[in-house]
């Protein structure tokens, strides 16, 4: 008994102490969008070791990200779609985006490999309504000249989960596809009018590496490691851009974040000559006054850190750092709208 | 007088542990009958909040609900059509093709096999029931859904897609994927636990009722047929119903080989949706009230689905069971 006592007393020391020594360290909770999932994953890992704090990040989806921060369960939540000013204001949220990546259309065509196609945003939604259905189609070999395309039927490959990459890829078909908006729309799933749908980017890659003449769509991350042929894309400015991190650093950079309020925007369709057409981010989403002083200060000052130094890291995983002016833009809408 | 009271130390003996046991029996009683009564009211549960839960999306949308093919995620429009098509016609494919092999090892296993193999080929199947269905899935998408595509569809498209009333089911798109896949890939799943059930089921049959078949001059099959089923009907059904059990509510492993898409097709090489597929792929995004709704409406429907099927097999059983009377 009293032995047990002692060990109980020890144990009590010990755990004093350890809490002495990390008294600025907070253990911050949050959930959402699974796209910025493995980067936030990594960045908390390093973070962690860094400044002792540490950022435990659930993922579940946006949907589950906006309901969970909205009931206060999380420190903060994560979301591919952006919520308007009125939305935020009503939960009392601020937003912001975290880190930029990319989508990118993939194929499985005999004899076509990465970067040989070239399409274009009307093209791609023709071919998700399935109005286009040969990849010998006068529609693709016009914008493909010299191309070989085989007199092969396109098989459209969609993703069956709800997900920020079919956000922000049915949200750029709207904007470049006048059919496509008014018969499909945008949405994290939508009512897809041909082919076959697989469960997360892993998938449809599958999907798409195991059905001949398919075509799909997956972040760029998925289609390097899986060598897909991926397809170059026609950009707003009319120029034809391949996917990749400089690209989708463009997108970002000339994306109009200035004039967009609570950063309520989708990057899709930037403007800009070396722009990445389907360039995507996910935001993320915290109270405005929170109850948590120091855990807000901590988060902020995680993200602060991710800006500043998490670069190397996003990139090695496919994603793009923010621009610097984005950054920038960030650090003083927290001065102006965060009450810490 | 000693012998009197150790009667008497006895006779109260002897009562207190009629006591102790009286009491003992009526705690058991207590806890198995809570076992019992714990079944009904999680069965109750289930029913009642996914009733509940899918109560909006049921009273939005009414009787549509269940002859909509409509899913539409935008605009808000959900019916439940193509799921259910789906799941019962993967289960169905799954029950043809699983019942008559199991069927087959069952008996193999009970009649022909050598001594020697029973054992391991026995131990086999339940090792195939306990595999996690996720691994069917890859399987089936990673090695099965390739040989599909390339060589079982274009065959089944030439030479059977153009028979009479069949053939429309057997013409499609050579994706690999769809509602034939997965159905083969449920009755692989399914086969274990048929065969198994089956197997244990006709070892109970009493010798000397088969050797006297035997005896008469029966052969193997009329032994089987005439003597093992009708002695075992009532639990190869059980068992039979197990599997339809397992492969209507099965998700992984479908979610992987199905398409995953809400359309409705005649064609079983088109791909298609069931319920528990489309609950696990939607359920995390659905971002809206009547969303998930819709999906929680589903659910109760997968619920009522596997009743009625349950329902008609012990009707179907007791129709037999009479007609077994009369004759």
């Amino acid at each position: 008994m009293l032995t047990c006592i002692r060990h109980t007393l020890t144990a009590l020391a010990i755990g004093a102490t350890l809490f002495a020594s990390n008294a600025f360290a907070v253990d911050i909770t949050g959930a959402g969008s699974t796209f910025v999932q493995p980067i936030i994953t990594k960045w908390s890992a390093t973070y962690a070791e860094k400044a002792g704090s540490h950022i435990n990040y659930g993922g579940g989806g946006s949907g589950a990200g906006i309901a969970q921060i909205k009931a206060a369960t999380v420190d903060f939540g994560a979301s591919d779609k952006p919520l308007t000013t009125e939305e935020l204001s009503a939960a009392g949220l601020g937003q912001f985006p975290i880190v930029i990546g990319g989508v990118v259309p993939v194929v499985n065509v005999e004899g076509i490999k990465a970067g040989d196609l070239k399409l274009t945003g009307a093209l791609l939604g023709d071919i998700y309504l399935g109005k286009v259905k040969k990849w010998n189609d006068p529609a693709i070999a016009s914008a493909n000249a010299g191309a070989k395309l085989p007199d092969l039927a396109i098989q459209v490959v969609s993703r069956s989960d709800g997900s920020g990459t079919t956000f922000n890829f049915t949200n750029y078909l709207s904007k470049v596809n006048a059919d496509w908006k008014s018969k499909v729309g945008e949405g994290t799933s939508v009512q897809w009018p041909a082919g076959v749908g697989g469960k997360g980017n892993a998938g449809v890659a599958a999907y798409v590496q195991q059905i001949n003449g398919a075509i799909g769509y997956v972040e760029l991350a998925y289609a390097l490691q899986n060598k897909m042929a991926f397809t170059k894309m026609e950009n707003a400015a009319g120029k034809t851009v391949s996917p990749n991190l400089a690209s989708f650093a463009a997108a970002a950079s000339h994306a109009d974040w200035k004039s967009a309020k609570d950063f309520n925007l989708v990057m899709t369709n930037a403007p800009g000559d070396e722009s990445w057409p389907i360039t995507a981010t996910a935001f993320a989403l915290v109270y405005k006054t929170p109850k948590d002083a120091a855990k807000s200060k901590e988060l902020l000052s995680f993200f602060k850190w991710a800006y500043t130094e998490g670069g190397k890291q996003a990139e090695a995983l496919d994603y793009v750092p923010l621009p610097k002016e984005l950054a920038t833009q960030i650090e003083s809408y927290w001065k102006a709208e965060i009450k810490l | 007088m000693s012998a009197n009271a150790t009667a008497i130390t006895l006779s109260q003996v002897d009562e207190q542990r009629a006591r102790a046991d009286a009491r003992a029996d009526a705690v058991f009683r207590l806890v198995v009958r809570g076992a019992g009564l714990f079944v009904l009211a999680a069965l109750a549960g289930v029913a009642l909040t996914t009733l509940w839960g899918g109560s909006e999306a049921l009273s939005t949308f009414g009787f549509g609900f269940l002859t909509s093919t409509e899913w539409d995620t935008v605009g808000h429009k959900f019916g439940a059509l193509a799921p259910i098509y789906g799941t019962l016609v993967t289960a169905a494919i799954a029950l043809i093709i699983a019942v008559p092999v199991s069927f087959g090892i069952a008996m193999y296993l009970t009649e022909l096999a050598p001594a020697w193999l029973r054992t391991p080929v026995s131990a086999a199947i339940e090792l195939l029931a306990g595999i996690p269905s996720i691994i069917y899935g890859m399987w089936g998408l990673f090695v099965f859904v390739p040989i599909m595509g390339r060589n079982i569809i274009p065959w089944l498209n030439e030479h059977v897609g153009d028979i009479w009333i069949i053939g429309p089911l057997f013409r499609g798109p050579p994706l690999g994927l769809g509602m034939l896949t997965a159905g083969i890939v449920l009755a692989i799943m399914v086969i274990p636990f048929i065969s198994s059930v089956m197997r244990e089921v006709f070892l109970t049959v009493p010798t000397r009722l088969k050797e006297s078949a035997y005896a008469l001059g029966s052969t193997t099959l009329e032994v089987v047929w005439d003597v093992v089923l009708p002695y075992t009907r009532t639990a190869v059904i059980g068992g039979i119903f197990l599997g339809l059990g397992r492969a209507l509510g099965e998700t992984m492993a479908v979610t992987f080989v199905l398409g995953n898409v809400h359309r409705l097709s005649l064609s079983l090489l088109e791909p298609g949706n069931s319920i528990a597929a489309t609950i696990a792929n939607e359920f995390a995004e659905a971002d809206s009230e009547i969303f998930r709704s819709s999906l929680i409406a589903l659910a109760f429907l997968l619920f009522v689905v596997t009743f009625i099927v349950l329902a008609a097999a012990k009707l179907m059983l007791m129709q037999l069971a009479k007609r077994q009377g009369t004759t």
